[in-house]
Parts: C-alpha cells; structure tokens; sequence
C-alpha cells in the first residue's frame, strides 16, 4: 500500500522546521560562533563624511597600541590592486578609499589585532584629514547643472548619470494615450530601505600558506558565487578557495552583494597567515550595506470612459549611490520594473528609467523582492487606486474587468514577460468576501460618528520569481540555473546538497519533503546540506524567491532519476521486466500482482549489495535544472485601516491575504513567509526609512532612528489560499518568499488614501508617519518625497 | 558591544558603594537598569573609568504606599514592577498610565524608575511624572540623606542635581490631600522609540473643584518641561470645557520642541495640546461619574 504522504512529511504536510532545534536551543552556528585556533579581529574605521577629499591619513597612533597586528589603508591595497573591486552591475567600487570618501560609512582604514576591543581602539586612534566636498543626496540634485562629479575615478565620466533605459513601445504607447477618455497620473517616491537582518555581515578569512587554500565563512546567500567572485578579485584559483556560509540570522537580499569587508578580512587574512575575523556592527551594517529602493516613480494610466486600461508609461529616476552595485542579474538596467501591469490586460506600455549616483550607501538589493517588483508593483496599485478614483469606478471593480482572465494563459504582457497561469478573479472574490467589502460603507459611516476616519486598499498583483531562466539572467556571465545532489545510503536514509543557501526559509525542511514525495523516503530520514562550497553541488544561490522554483525543482528531478535507477534495481528484485513494474509512494510493485513490491529502502540496499548484472553500484546522482520560465504567483492584499484625524495616527483594523503560489509544499512555512512579508510591507508603508540630512549624515544608522516594527505594532493577518499549479514547475510550486513584501505597501497606503478621500490628498508618499497623516489632512494636500529633516522652527 | 576599557565594581552596602563613588572622584557611574548607560557605552558616548553596580546592593528594590498616603519608590524597582504594581494601580493613576508605555516590554524588565529620572534625558516618561505629582528624589552621599525636588532635579540635558558622590536611593510621591487623577499618553512612531511628545498630568480634586494640579510634558524640550502655568489655570474651579481647551493652549505654548523626523514643532505642540485636552477630558468625565 502506498504511503500517507502527509504521515511521512511529504509534499503539503505542515512539517515543524528541522532546524529550529538547533535555533530554539542556541546552538544556531553563525560565523561569529565559529572561533578558529590563533584568530585575529578585525575593525572597520568608515568615513564621517558624505563626499570629502583625504588630505591625509595618520595610523602612527594605531600601532602604538598593544595587541595591533596590521592597520590597512586604501594605499595599501591599491599596491595589491585590491583598492578597487567590480560590483554587480559592471561598475567598480572602492574597497578602501584612497582620493575621496563618497558617502558616510565608507571604508577607509581597518586595524586587526587580537581581540575587538584594541581593534575598535585602535580605528579610533587613526587620524584622518578630509577636505569637505558638495554634497548629493538624491536624483535631482545629482542631475543639476554644476552638480559635482561623484564618480570622477571614472575615465568618460562626466556627470552623476549611472544610466538611461527604455522599454517598451514608445509610439503605441503615444497613440493609446491620444485615443483615451481619460488619463490618470501619479508621481510617487519609494523611500530607501534597508533589509536589516538581526545578524549583520561578517566573515572569517583563513589563508593557510602551506595549502595555499583559501577558507572563508562568510555570511553569503550565494556562496559560490562569492567563490567566483573572489577567485576573479584576489586572482585566487577556484579550487584552493572554500566558501562557507554557516547559519545565517536572516538575509534578505542584504547578503548577496561583495563587500569590502570580506574582501580586507580575506587580504588581511593572507598577510598575517592567521584567521581574521570580521563582524560588521549594526550601524555599519545600516550605513553601508546593500538597501532597498530610492526610486521616484512618475506614470500615467490611458484608460477608456468604461474602464478599460488602454495603456501605460512610466519614467523612474533611482538613487544608486555613490557606486553602481546593485544586486540585480537581468540584462535590464532597472532590474524588472517593467513587470508592472503584468496582472492587467494593456495593450501597450513604455517605460523609460534614468539611474543616478548620489553621496549614499551604494547597493542596491533586492530587499525581499525580486530586483526592482517591489517599486512596480507599489507604483502600479497606487496607480490603479488613482484610476479608479479619477473614473469613479469602484476600487475593485476597475481591477476584476482589467485582470488577464483564467483562459487568457500564457499571456504575453505589453513589457514582453510571458505570464502563465492564475486565476486572478477568484483571489480578488475570496479576499473581498473575507474583508465583508460589501458592509465596509457601513462600518465606515458608525466610524465618523466617533470622528474617526476609515480606509479600504486593495493590492492585487503578479510577480516574476525564481531567476532564470539561462537565456536573460545571469551574473558576471553565469547562467541563472541550478542544482541538487541526492546520496540514498543503503539503509535508504539519505543526504541531500544544493546550491541554494537558506536564510531562515527552511530549506533543510522543505526541501525533505520534495524528496519524500517523490521517493516516499520519511523526511525525517533526509539531511539537507547547503552553504559549503567544498561540498554543495554549484549553485546561484537563495534571493528574488528563487530557491524553490529552482533549487526546488533540482530536488525534485534529482529525486525522480533516483527513482528510475531504483525502478530497474526493483524489477531486479522482483524477477521481472521493468515494464511490469508500478510506483506508489514508496513502493515497487508488479503490475499483474500489487502485492508482490519492494520499498525504496529495499532498493537502497540492494544498490549496495545486490545490483543487477552491469549496473553501476550506489544510489546517487545530482540534477541541474534550468527553468523555461520565471513563476508568477498572484497575490490580493486587502487592509483596513483607521485613521485619527486630530494625530494622524492609523491603526490597521485586518488584513486580508489572499495569495495563489501554485502548491504548497509546507504550507505552515509559506504562511511564515506571507506574514514576515506582510510585517515589512507594514514596516514601509508605516514607519521604515533611511533618508540622509543636507549633510549627507545617513539618519537611519540604528534601531532607534531605522524602526522595524515589533509584535506590538504589527497587525494581525489573515490568510487564504487558491492553488494554481504552475504548468512548468516539476511539483507546480512558485516563488511565495516576496509576495506580500511585494504586494502588501499599496494595500496600507491605498487604505489610509481611502480613509482621506474628501480632503483633497491624493498622495502621502512613504512612510506615512503620523506628522506627515495630519499635515495632509490639515493642508488638503500631498505629501511627497523622503521625510525631510526639517530645520529648526 | 565593544565599549571603552572600565573598571567594574559590585558593592554590597550602599556605604560601600558611596565610597567608591567618592574614590572615583566624578569619573564612576552608577550601574542600576543599565537600559540607557549600556548603549551609550557600547556607542562610546559614556567612558566612565568605574561603573559601580548597585544590583547586588539589598534593599532597593521595592514600590510601597505608607500610611500617610506617600508613595515610595526604590532605587532597583524596575518599570514592569510598576506596571504590574497593585499598589500603583490602585492609588496612582498617572504612574499607572505611564508604566506600560515606557520604553518597550524588554527594557521594562530591567529598567530602573529611579536610574530614568536620574538619566534626565529630555524623552524620559518618569521625570515627567515626577514634576506632575510634585514628587522629590532621595539623595545619599557620605554626609547622610537629603530630599531634592524634582522640579529642580533636572538640571539640563543628561544632567542631574545629585553631587558625584551622591546616590539617588529612593523617588517619593507625596501624599494626596484630595481625590487623585491623573494620566500620561505618548505619541511615538513605534514601541520603544523616544516621545514625539508626551504629557502627564496629575490631579486632585475636592468638592468637585481642582485643588491641585501638575503637569509635565516629555520630549518638546531640551528638558522635561513643567507646564505649571497650565495646570495652575486649572486650580479652584471644577475642569470645564473652557478650562481645559485654556490649559491645552498654556501647554502647548510652555513647549519648546524642535522640527526633526519625529514631526515639525508645531505638530508637536499640536499633540501636546490634543493629548493633554483627551487627558483633562476623561478626568472630566469619570468625576462626572463618580458624583
């Protein structure tokens, strides 16, 4: 008889995460866990100023202290070549600065010693004279006539433009908007943000000279792509460097870039011959690391008297800062911008997009989002709430006649994306009656009477997860695939390795259970292992919600050649011909005979001990698995919210989350993830920014000044589902990770513009903090760009 | 945390840690919650040569009610001792108010009420309430005890009345002639973040007329600022409509808040006025009920 798959943790069995054992127990292993014989520490000393030029930089006073082992300039580096390192996005950045410091928390000096206290010690003994530069704090001011030149390392350079982009179809889009009833515009500001996990960068570089092998624990989510990367900047070779990415305290997109940090503790590492290590602190982390966003968004929606959408343009102007290194793999300059409107059935669209440099944190991640989706998405929700508003259609409506319909797939979108499956309709119904849509007028009318003012936003939205396929995505020229390695031992327990790196997805978990379903081996017989270069099967690596939709489909075909091999190792054992023989979960049978089979397990072990004639021994093999396509899950964010008029205070009143990621593997860690995504979708449209002062001082470089939100503030949510399976996916997954991150921000802010419809606001731009709420209310109008720090009154 | 080289020090008497105090000549902070004082070293803001660390020291921890009526508060009793308090529930409406919305739920079990007020940070809850009830902090230094009211308590940013020698043993709320009230409502962007602005207010009334009033407001200043101008418009009449949309506009104008990212100065006076109008308003309204 088969197995009950939920009963051994297979596909749709809410399985308790394997590795919280370790984590509940704080016997979690980070890299600032792992201490190594004779180890050094490391400090960084980062730059005060914005944009400065380094007139001098004293160090005497460092290595008077005892217990200094190397104090590090640019000049240093630059005599090992090493001062300047490719980003990403085929720019360079400084490792250390030597001519001038480009924005606040620039490395410029680094002390290794033996312990962290003389290194933080020592950093403060450096002495470094800078000369004040203009300083640049957003687009506008880079793109001024006269602005000074930021990136003047750069032959050819000779204003702060980073790039000009465009896509789509210009003259369409011009002949749509000309024959349209009405056109709705809006200009928005997507705030700068920053992933923030618990546990910052960090990295331990152990050059042994006697191997001449390089080791680095490092907190990476793409391990092996820092193994190429680092084998291209050091000019190591590929095999004598190991990467291992240890337990991660979340990532977010955060620990995907290079960056100089690893990049000295790796130099200082090969020039002590000892162990550095190097743990970033919380504002180091905050001041210059990876963010997200900075991107000012203008549009415009050409739709008909009957509300049909006839096309759209967008123009979007990002803040890179100061180094062009965004961690994007696309060929598109402004990473998937252009899958906005991707739901919505318009016939035309264009998009032109212009990249700045500024005196900011360079790096621009896919914080929770797949490279850009989160800006899209927000700009198209917000854009088609002021559609819908300036039609006087109804909110959800205007959405249901435009979506792409069930029968429509696949579906090419007027950017060119290849949409594939969805059942958009149903998802808006299902959160709609869940929200009681119908009675929210009602509520809304006992709500004035107390002088409170209600909201309803609706976000609906698909998104591309799960780079590649090889043909558009790679970095630094490596194709977008990846892969798994399957081990069956002969007692039918196994090990299974990808190249994927989890960050708290759960990985070890999910990835049991694909094994289980299709072999019928218990997950709890399976040990996943990921992060060990030495050890893991090449892979791209976990960002943009790819893990599942491709490492996870590596799993699963890795698991069915396995099953092939123990297919012919069974009609073996059952002394018949391979076509007699039928697989249940679990289970050989002979097809005349069901009661005649044999288990996995004994397949397992006859492969070690009773093969047939010409088979190669072992049970094991690997799978790489390049995708045909991205996946695209849909999502129906729906909030309520209440606003205060007299503070501009808001509270959330429910959330509704209606999200389809095709099947569900473990469907307790997906609700994980959707609510983790709703939580920081929260956390932007409510309270978290990083904005930077005339000065250039990053205001956001700590846990008092960069809010996330606690238990306390966060709302509760509320959960559905609809399934539809992706029609390429080997089990029908797609991407989940980013969907409410992605998603979520339009359902808050529409709901709160909701709530002020009939003041005149139009538009709060993010965060909508309480101040900002009642000036709008009080002034009848929109509150735009970062929050500013204003002057003193 | 990496902070600056300190010697750390654990007395077991307050006599001993008086002593120490006065060894370390102004260069020693007293350790009580350490909620504030070990951030500021791990950021290298503070790099005192000795912390003295009165946890260990008996007798400090404690929130009691004499017979009097007066309130008293040790120098280890934490936030959530305060809010979890029967004692305070019962008999102290504006601390009650402000106990749960110190800080957040974490500092609560570690923070001291006394090492806040002693800390004077502008954006502090406790001085504010202080000022309100007219309370006063315990001092003991090597020539014995003195009361220090805490109206002059603060002395500016950060700084305090006490002598360097000196520890702030106990904060004492005096004890009511008539029927008490009170409240404290905070305006923060998130939970544990500092005040956009924040009021205490405490009352009391006899025959259904104000005969004493304090009020205090929390981050518009570069101190706690005491709005005693506003509450002493209160004094003598029963709380009407009139009296405490006045006292609002007094409030607001004893402010003295910056623009900055928690909101424009005006906003700020704005909040104080709205908050202190929602305060006086359901006092209003249970005395109401209750006659």
């Amino acid at each position: 008889m088969a197995l009950d798959e939920i009963k051994i943790g297979g596909m749709g069995a809410s399985r308790r995460r394997v590795e919280d054992n370790r984590f509940i127990r704080g016997k979690g292993n980070y890299v600032d866990d792992i201490v190594l014989p004779a180890m050094l520490h490391m400090e960084i000393l980062r730059s005060p100023m914005a944009h400065a030029r380094i007139k001098s930089i004293d160090v005497s006073k460092a290595w008077e202290i005892p217990g200094v082992r190397l104090v590090l300039t640019g000049e240093m580096l630059a005599a090992r070549n090493l001062a300047w390192m490719p980003t990403l996005s085929y720019d360079t950045q400084a490792v250390m600065a030597m001519d001038k410091v480009r924005f606040q928390g620039q490395e410029v000096a680094a002390v290794i010693a033996d312990d962290p206290y003389i290194a933080k010690d020592a950093c403060e003994a450096i002495r470094v004279e800078y000369e004040a530069l203009p300083v640049i704090v957003n687009p506008m001011q880079a793109m001024a006539p006269g602005a000074a030149l930021i990136r003047d390392d750069k032959e050819n350079q000779t204003d702060n433009k980073v790039f000009d982009w465009e896509v789509g179809d210009r003259a369409g889009a011009d002949k749509a908007f000309a024959e349209a009833d009405l056109i709705s515009k809006i200009e928005l500001h997507y705030p700068r943000s920053h992933p923030s996990p618990i546990e910052t960068c960090g990295s331990i570089a152990d050059f042994d000279r006697a191997t001449g092998k390089l080791t680095v624990y490092m907190t990476t989510q793409a391990p092996h792509i820092i193994r190429a990367a680092v084998a291209m900047v050091a000019e190591l070779p590929e095999h004598m460097i190991r990467i291992v990415s240890p337990d991660l305290g979340g990532g977010f997109g955060n620990k995907v870039p290079v960056y100089p940090g690893y990049v000295i503790s790796i130099l200082a590492s090969i020039l002590t011959e000892r162990p550095v290590k190097w743990i970033e602190d919380k504002t180091g982390n905050l001041i210059s690391t990876g963010f997200g966003r900075d991107v000012y968004l203008q549009g415009e929606l050409a739709v008909r008297k009957d509300g049909k959408m006839l096309g759209v343009r967008m123009h979007t102007i990002s803040d890179h800062g100061a180094f062009f290194a965004d961690a994007q793999p696309s060929k598109f300059k402004i990473g998937l911008m252009h899958s906005a409107f991707a739901c919505y059935d318009i016939p035309v669209a264009h998009l032109t997009a212009t990249g700045t440099y500024t005196n900011k944190a360079p790096g621009g991640v896919a914080y929770r989002c797949s490279f850009r989706v989160t800006e899209a998405m927000f700009f198209q929700e917000r854009m088609v709430q002021a559609a819908a508003d300036d039609l006087g259609m109804d909110q959800a409506e205007f959405r249901r006649i435009n979506f792409v319909k069930d029968d429509d797939f696949p579906h090419r979108t007027a950017y060119g994306f290849l949409t594939d499956s969805g059942q958009y309709g149903k998802c808006l119904d299902v959160g709609l009656e869940a929200i009681d849509y119908k009675n929210f007028l009602v509520q809304k009318e006992e709500a004035k009477k107390r002088g409170r003012l209600l909201g309803i936003g609706i976000s609906t939205m698909t998104e591309p997860l799960g780079a590649g396929n090889s043909r558009e995505y790679d970095i630094l020229g490596i194709k977008m695939f990846d892969s798994a390695e399957l081990r069956v031992h002969m007692s039918g327990k196994a090990i299974l390795r990808t190249g994927a790196k989890s960050q708290g997805q759960g990985h070890e978990t999910t990835w049991a259970q694909i094994v289980a379903h299709e072999l019928g081996i218990p997950a709890d017989d399976i040990v996943v292992e990921e992060g060990d270069t030495d050890t893991a099967p090449f892979g791209m690596g976990t960002y943009a919600s790819r893990s599942t939709p491709v490492a996870g489909a590596a799993v699963a075909m890795v698991s069915r050649k396995i099953r092939a091999k123990a297919r012919k190792i069974a009609a073996h054992l059952l002394e018949v011909s391979e076509e007699d023989v039928e697989w249940e979960l679990g289970r050989f049978y002979v097809r005349s005979s069901p009661d005649r089979g044999v288990t996995i397990q004994d397949c397992a072990m006859a492969a070690y001990s009773n093969m047939p004639d010409g088979m190669e021994p072992g049970l094991e093999n690997n799978a790489y698995y390049d995708p045909p396509n991205l996946t695209w899950p849909f999502a129906c964010y729906i909030s309520t919210v209440e606003v205060d008029p007299e503070t501009g205070v808001w509270d959330v009143l429910k959330v509704v989350a209606v999200d389809d990621c095709g099947v569900r593997i473990n469907p307790m860690i997906v609700e994980g993830q959707i609510m983790g995504g709703l939580t920081e979708a929260y956390a932007m449209a409510s309270m978290q920014f990083i904005t930077y002062d005339v000065e250039g001082n990053c205001v956001g470089s700590n846990y008092m000044d960069y809010l996330l939100p606690t238990a306390w503030e966060t709302p509760g949510f509320e959960l559905h589902e609809v399934v539809t399976p992706c029609p390429h996916h080997p089990i029908g997954a797609k991407g989940i990770g980013e969907c409410a991150t992605v998603g979520g921000p339009a359902s808050f802010v529409n709901a709160v513009m909701d709530a002020l419809r009939g003041t005149g606001v139009r538009n709060i731009d993010m965060p909508l903090l309480a101040d900002r709420v009642y000036e709008a209310i009080q002034t009848g109008k929109d509150i735009s760009g970062a929050p500013p720090i204003k002057t003193e009154e | 945390m990496y902070p600056p080289r300190f010697n750390y020090e654990s007395p077991k008497s307050l006599a001993e840690a008086i002593s120490l105090l006065t060894a370390g000549g102004g260069e020693a902070k007293v350790l009580a919650g350490g909620q504030s004082l070990v951030p500021m070293l791990k950021l290298r803001f503070a790099s005192p040569e000795m912390l003295v660390d009165i946890n260990n020291i008996p007798g400090l921890n404690y929130v009691r009610r004499d017979a009097d009526g007066s309130i008293h508060i040790g120098a280890l009793c934490r936030h959530e001792d305060l809010e979890k308090s029967e004692v305070i529930a019962e008999h102290q409406p504006t601390i009650a108010a402000a106990a749960p919305l110190v800080a957040d739920p974490i500092v609560r079990t570690r923070g001291t009420f006394v090492g806040s007020v002693c800390h004077a940070d502008p954006q502090g809850d406790w001085s504010a309430t202080m000022i309100a009830l007219d309370g006063h902090i315990v001092a003991q230094g090597p020539n014995g005890k003195r009361n220090i009211p805490a109206r002059d308590f603060v002395t500016g940013p950060f700084q305090n009345a006490l002598a360097f020698d000196e520890i702030a043993i106990e904060a004492v709320i005096p004890a009511p002639k008539g029927d008490v009230h009170g409240g404290y409502l905070k305006l923060e962007r998130r939970v544990g973040d500092f005040a956009t602005a924040a009021v205490a207010v405490a009352l009391e009334t006899s025959g259904g007329k104000v005969i004493r009033a304090g009020i205090a407001l929390t981050g518009v200043g570069g101190r706690t600022i005491n709005a005693n101008v506003a509450a002493d418009s209160l004094v003598g009449s029963a709380l009407t409509i009139e009296s405490i949309t006045r006292a609002g506009e007094l409030a607001a104008a004893a402010a003295e808040p910056r623009s900055d990212h928690r909101g424009s100065a005006s906003y700020k006076r704005h909040i104080v006025s709205t908050f202190l109008t929602r305060i006086l308003n359901n006092i209003s309204e249970s005395t109401v009920k209750a006659a």
